[in-house]
């Protein structure tokens, strides 16, 4: 039995909403697989608990009309990983969900609850940061929109509001349309294990695929919040896909934009060599990616069906 | 406070008024003496305690009962043919000497048989990804290999 007072299974988000709105102690329960792992360790315990497990409308990948990607946050990362959608315009999120826990994990745990829960080491999370994902909060005054690079506000904190239940995630045609990408995760075992470090670096070629026009870098555990790297970004727009410097441009131009720390899984020094490491190989193969004719258009909103 | 959950195990209909507090594991193992299903960490990372609910293999350590609310349950127990007989998965660990202390197979053979629903074959490097979520302290994988390459493997 776990520790809960109270617990509410939330037919819809508006019912979630009003749930978390009259209890100030209760948390949302997505996938389980944070939530129910903390309870066993007494964080929260005598809580109350509200339930978004069974809300159908927060499952799937859709198309907006104009080619935006929405994901419902109750998508598991198994489904995100091998949904036809992610598959072709995003793969490198479906490569980075497919990085947490273990297959059974992936079969409940969610990119709600991997994002919202506010995890620097989350392994959606650099991705997400490179994509520009916007969050969409539904709460009591109503629907919001946070950039995910704005989500954020600590280690475990994020902007959202008690009474706010995340809705989707937002990915616009600027920000996947001719972008490849790479997600990196460092751990010690290939299987279970949260991240020591995590990199996602992603290009955009021009037309002949001989210079970089756009360039995202990404990193989970590389400060107390996942992170974005903007000027080393800049430093490599222009620069030719030939050019074996860029590797050097990026593994020392990413240092002076994090701020890692040691913990039990490693040390700072150690994070900064793989921070450094990680953002060569991840733009060495984005790059290859776009070379091989990966890169992605737009999405069309008939799509959507899986 | 008592909730009324409607659902299928093992291909029965069951009807069970459960607290909301209770892991889907509990109620299988203490309810309906289901006792295939191991609880091993509790924390979803030994895979002991795996089922599949329809058709996916989930930790039922970290699944409340409630939400298995109109959902197909499957465990070990509800592999056995109409005659007694083993499932093929089950024969396969037996003649590949896949188990030793045996807390590990339940599970294993579990995530074996959402293996095998897929229909498709794999590579002994993708089984070693598929059943990454489960700990064996006794044979050091290989045997557990062996047995679902016999079933699910690209020459079998």
């Amino acid at each position: 039995m776990f520790d809960i007072e109270h617990y509410y299974e939330a037919k819809s988000v508006e019912d979630a909403v009003r749930l978390l709105s009259e209890h100030e102690d209760a948390e949302i329960i997505s996938g389980g697989t944070d939530v129910l792992v903390k309870l066993r360790d007494g964080k929260g315990a005598g809580g109350t608990l509200v339930s978004i497990h069974e809300i159908p409308s927060l499952h799937g990948v859709y198309v907006q009309p104009d080619g935006t990607l929405e994901i419902r946050p109750a998508t598991c990362f198994t489904d995100l990983t091998y949904h036809p959608l992610i598959q072709k315009y995003v793969p490198y999120l479906g490569e980075a969900v497919d990085t947490v826990g273990g297959p059974q994990v992936r079969n409940q745990g969610t990119i709600g609850g991997n994002i919202c829960n506010g995890a620097t080491s989350a392994d959606s999370a650099a991705t997400m940061q490179t994509l520009n994902a916007v969050v969409v909060l539904q709460g009591v005054d109503g629907v919001r929109r946070v950039p995910v690079t704005e989500f954020y506000t600590g280690p475990g904190r994020t902007v959202r509001r008690h009474d706010e239940v995340c809705r989707a995630f937002e990915i616009h045609p600027e920000d996947y349309v001719g972008f490849t990408g790479c997600y990196m995760k460092y751990g010690k075992r290939a299987a279970m294990e949260i991240a020591t470090l995590g990199c996602c670096v992603r290009v955009r070629l021009d037309q002949s695929l001989s210079t970089i026009e756009e360039a995202r870098i990404g990193y989970g555990v590389a400060a107390p919040t996942p992170i974005r790297c903007p000027n080393t970004e800049a430093a490599l727009v222009g620069k030719s896909v030939t050019d074996e410097g860029i590797y050097e441009l990026i593994g020392t131009g990413v240092l002076d934009e994090v701020n890692p720390r040691s913990s039990w899984r490693a040390s700072k020094e150690f994070r900064l060599q793989l921070i450094s490491e990680l953002a060569k190989r991840s733009l060495r193969e984005a790059i290859r990616r776009s070379l091989n004719h990966e890169a992605p258009g737009l999405a069309a909103p008939d799509e959507e069906r899986r | 406070m008592l909730n009324i959950v409607h659902m299928w195990v093992n291909g029965k209909e069951v009807e069970l008024a459960v607290d909301p507090r209770e892991s889907l594991l509990e109620t299988l193992r203490e309810k309906l003496n289901l006792t295939s299903v191991k609880k091993g960490c509790g924390v979803g990372e030994c895979g002991a305690c795996t089922v599949l609910i329809d058709g996916v293999a989930v930790d039922t350590c970290l699944y409340l009962t409630m939400w298995a609310d109109s959902k197909h349950i499957l465990t070990t127990e509800g592999l056995k043919g109409p005659n007694g007989e083993l499932n093929p998965i089950q024969q396969a660990f037996i003649d590949e000497a896949a188990v030793q202390c045996g807390f590990c197979t339940p599970g294993l053979i579990m995530t074996a048989v959402e293996i095998v629903g897929t229909g498709r074959k794999y590579t002994r490097e993708e089984l070693r990804k598929l059943i990454a979520g489960h700990l064996c302290r006794c044979t050091g994988y290989e045997n557990i290999l062996n047995a679902i390459e016999k079933v699910a493997g690209i020459h079998s």
